[in-house]
């Protein structure tokens, strides 16, 4: 080979391309959907089960609650005790993991493919059957109670939880799914019991398998674990946004105030959360928004980062993110910033809002680098059989069709420059973005006053 | 994440351990080259996915620092980022452009970058990988150099000043080391050392450390091995050899181990034990890693059960072997639960560990823990590149033990730990009299803190 050319950086060669996996997709008689994707080479399988049991389906009175039954599923079923169950678990090697965010809750288990029946077998119990005992429930309250002051102390948990109210109230959105130790105070075993009656059924689940099996073994197996599951007397409601909004999210007016503290005397950094409702995960701009993303503070090269980050120095790094959710979710810029640059920063922040959608649309560059940042490296978001069960965990959480991730890399690529301007103009709000920081309010709250805000309201979590 | 250094005391991302039993042939097959300039290129083919996984290992950690320049290892990792001679700007732009991610991180031992590429983009990898190794100086300014070290201040108030606990983390390294051991910093390093650093440090310091001899490529993934090869010599081959920099000698361990406590802002206090343990793959490490497992992985560990089920005196509590090269250090942590003194907490703790070291370990309880590793260990098979992926892990095993195909040999380690090796360990390292003994309470509350403990404060 001859003598390296420095001169300029090697051009990439054709791109490979990238399809999907088409999952085998099958039904059980109680109506519990079931996808299946073999993959060659390892002996291992994810198993994911995925149901609509997140926290925008608390009640009203009871934030929490969702994430509080999910947390107790594996505390013991039938005449197996929560330690038990976590010894049946070990046994096969298998940990469980559980996750509540707004829309579902998702059940995981990596299982070595021999293990792939009994792994089926307790997460059917996990799920189906978990005992839900009164002593159980109140061991896990008082658990959660303190992990809630815990979180006190963690300034992100904070700023959202601050983000969360200010921009949806009392919309099934408008708290954590960890909810609050006073709604943690009243709530009993009765009431995990009935969520769960409610909320659990098998026609709005989703179970799937990604690895060492093929579709024809699991779905034998996840009869012979999940098939006695009995249907819900009445379907589940789903959570609903007050009408009027845009996308099931709050209306869009201008919010008052718009800015709130936390106040933590003495902080080194201060937290920040700026935004708005974005859009749901349905929106017809979710490619373009996507895009727009990506520009703006979707990655490393993006220009929140560049400017804050490798311009200024004012933090370790920052970054922008629509949250696509059933419902509209949040739209936000976050970052921890030097206590002595906030007001500085947010300044900044505000005018990328501003200009992304106004006197500095996208450039090709900008557009150019950030399509092939979301296009050419996708392939590598389904390298390992978890990303590929996620990924369908996604389509059955929206509804989304099977093509999903097939049609992203055209459709960005497809996106001309002004449907990502469009897509700020009418995305994008930085006059109505609230900004939430937590850090010294003595040490910003003036500057922060005095960048146009108006009056700070100096706000507690409610956690 | 695509931030740049995300680097983590605990190193989570990768913990080399984990067993099977019955699953085998399990392994990570390569083949390795040296080149004359002494850089050790290792190859890894799989075809599965249409990426590509580059990885560098330099030998060279914060525990090749001096006192009055801590930090200065991971600071000029994050200059490695910002260009080389031929593209003088930013690293992430260009391999952005081609679908590439990058990132790299510091721990004392040694410091990693990867790139992972569409596979038609491995030779810009290279280029620029190999850019920065024989090229970085004529690119750096005292801009860039003045940049970095605000954003990395930035990242110590994130990651530890503003961070629940995170003072403490400090703390308890610099109580488990002792003065004049090389691990007696944290690789983050001190705020004044960081501002002390300058751009002279940096051009000693690449000189010193970054060259074909003190380094291991990786390149694992979806690429024939010749032409990896092939192309590793041409990117390379033309960089200078350099010395190999002398090997850091540990100093040895401290008489009498400290018992201190920090405030912190923080609602519950939390208790942290230490002890000095083998280093990584001597004897021991492993059956500490299992019995890390036995005592805390899991609501059916024996500490989870004793302290948070049953006794309900602790939140939340962990175990870990923290391996590391010149030595370890094995670690448990505890929170209290409101009205709890740590005192209590570390009684509870010496008597599980006491019960270990006194025969009462059940083959059950090992098989969990074995099991639990085996899935770990496969899981870890399942990414060629980034923290922890198999590009890593044979630059990992290369570094540490010149061979990159030691994965079955570490499985091994784990299915040989049987109970009386792992009783034996406990016996030879985890004695209450050897224990280092930190706790972090809330703000003006000491009396919460474990008996007879010294004040230390943090900065």
């Amino acid at each position: 080979m001859s003598a390296v050319d420095r001169s300029r950086l090697p051009r990439p060669g054709p791109e490979p391309g990238f399809t999907f996996p088409v999952a085998d997709r099958q039904r059980l008689g109680n109506g519990l959907s079931l996808a299946t994707v073999q993959r060659p080479g390892l002996p291992m399988v994810s198993v994911v089960l995925v149901l609509p049991a997140g926290s925008a389906v608390d009640p009203a009175a009871l934030p929490g609650l969702a994430s509080m039954t999910a947390d107790m599923l594996d505390e013991g079923t039938g005449d197996r005790s929560a330690i038990q169950m976590q010894e049946a678990l070990a046994r096969i090697g298998a940990e469980l993991d559980t996750e509540t965010g707004p829309d579902a809750v998702v059940l995981s288990l990596s299982l070595l493919a021999r293990f792939v029946p009994q792994g089926l077998q307790l997460l059917a119990d996990i799920a189906v059957r978990p005992r839900l005992g009164a002593p159980d429930v109140e061991r896990v309250r008082t658990l959660r109670t303190n992990r809630l002051r815990q979180l006190r102390d963690v300034p992100g948990v904070n700023a959202e939880a601050v983000f969360a109210r200010a921009l949806y109230g009392s919309h099934p959105y408008g708290h954590l799914s960890i909810g609050s130790s006073g709604s943690l105070a009243t709530m009993g075993h009765a009431d995990v019991s009935a969520f769960h009656r409610r909320h659990y059924g098998p026609s709005s689940a989703t179970l799937i398998a990604v690895g060492a099996i093929d579709g024809t073994a699991f779905t034998r197996q996840a009869e012979d674990a999940f098939g006695s599951w009995q249907r819900l007397a009445d379907a589940p409601p789903a959570a609903a946004g007050p009408s009027g909004g845009m996308d099931g999210g709050p209306a869009g007016a201008q919010p008052s105030p718009r800015l709130l503290l936390v106040d933590r005397p003495g902080a080194a950094q201060t937290e920040l959360r700026i935004g708005h409702v974005g859009a749901p995960r349905t929106t017809s701009d979710f490619h373009a928004l996507m895009l727009l993303n990506a520009v703006l503070g979707g990655h490393f090269s993006s220009r929140l980062n560049l400017n804050l980050r490798e311009r200024k120095g004012y933090t370790y790094g920052v970054r922008s993110a629509f949250d696509f959710r059933k419902m509209a979710g949040p739209f936000s810029v976050q970052t921890s910033v030097q206590t002595d640059a906030t007001a500085d920063a947010v300044a900044e922040v505000l005018t990328e809002l501003r200009d992304i959608g106004g006197v500095r649309p996208p450039g090709e560059d900008e557009r150019s680098l950030s399509v092939a940042t979301l296009t050419k490296g996708y392939p590598r978001n389904f390298e390992t059989s978890g990303q590929v069960a996620r990924g369908l965990a996604q389509l059955a959480v929206y509804g989304l069709p099977d093509d999903t991730f097939d049609i992203f890399a055209p459709r960005i690529r497809a996106l001309a420059a002004d449907d990502v301007t469009r897509a700020a103009g009418r995305h994008i709000h930085a006059e109505r973005a609230v900004v939430v920081a937590v850090g010294d309010c003595s040490r910003v709250r003036g500057a922060l006053e005095a960048a146009g805000l108006g009056e700070a309201a100096i706000v507690t979590a409610d956690l | 994440m695509w931030r740049v250094s995300q680097y983590d005391a605990r190193e989570r991302q990768y913990t080399p351990k984990r067993i099977a039993v019955p699953t085998s042939g399990l392994d990570i097959p390569f083949r390795k080259h040296v080149l004359d300039n002494g850089l050790q290129v290792v190859i890894h083919e799989d075809r599965s996915c249409p990426i590509v996984a580059v990885n560098v290992w330099y030998h060279v950690g914060s525990k090749n620092e001096v006192p009055g320049r801590t930090g200065f290892a991971h600071l000029f990792e994050h200059l490695m980022f910002e260009g080389s001679a031929h593209h003088a700007s930013g690293y992430f732009e260009p391999l952005q452009h081609a679908g590439g991610t990058l990132n790299g991180s510091t721990n004392p031992d040694r410091t990693n970058y990867w790139e992972v590429v569409p596979s038609n983009a491995l030779e810009l990898a290279l280029w620029m990988e190999s850019d920065r190794m024989g090229f970085l100086l004529p690119a750096l300014t005292d801009e860039k150099f003045h940049n970095q070290r605000d954003v990395v201040l930035n990242e110590r108030r994130q990651t530890y000043e503003n961070r629940p606990y995170g003072m403490a983390g400090l703390a308890m390294i610099d109580a488990l080391f002792p003065e004049g051991h090389p691990y007696h910093w944290a690789t983050i390093g001190s705020p004044d050392d960081l501002r002390a650093a300058t751009a002279d440090d940096v051009r000693a310091f690449f000189r010193r450390y970054y060259h074909p001899a003190n380094a291991s490529l990786a390149i694992a993934g979806d690429v024939d091995g010749d032409r990896a090869l092939a192309l590793a010599a041409a990117y390379f081959g033309e960089i200078p050899a350099g010395e190999p920099p002398d090997a850091v000698a540990p100093a040895p361990p401290h008489a009498r181990p400290s018992r201190r406590v920090v405030e912190d802002r923080v609602e519950l206090p939390r208790l942290f034990l230490g002890w000095l343990s083998p280093a990584t793959y001597a004897d021991g490490d492993a059956e500490l890693d299992l019995l890390a497992d036995v005592l805390a992985t899991g609501k059916a560990s024996r500490l989870y059960r004793a302290l948070v089920y049953e006794r309900r005196v602790a939140t939340d509590v962990s175990a870990y072997q923290g391996s590391r090269e010149l030595g370890s250090a094995f670690q448990v942590v505890a929170t209290a639960v409101p009205g709890v003194g740590l005192g209590v907490l570390e009684a509870a703790i010496h008597e599980e560990i006491a019960r270990v070291r006194e025969a009462d370990l059940s083959e059950d309880e090992l098989d969990r823990a074995r099991a639990l590793t085996e899935t770990a260990f496969v899981s870890r098979l399942q990414s060629v590149g980034g923290f922890g992926g198999k590009s890593d892990q044979l630059n990992h095993y290369n570094v540490f033990l010149g061979d990159p195909g030691y994965f079955s040999r570490d499985l091994e380690r784990y299915r040989n730990a049987g109970r009386a090796r792992v009783r034996a360990a406990a016996e030879a390292h985890l004695a209450s009299g050897q224990c280092v003994t930190l706790s972090a309470v809330p703000l003006g509350q000491r009396a919460l803190a474990a008996p007879d403990s010294e004040l230390v404060v943090m900065r």
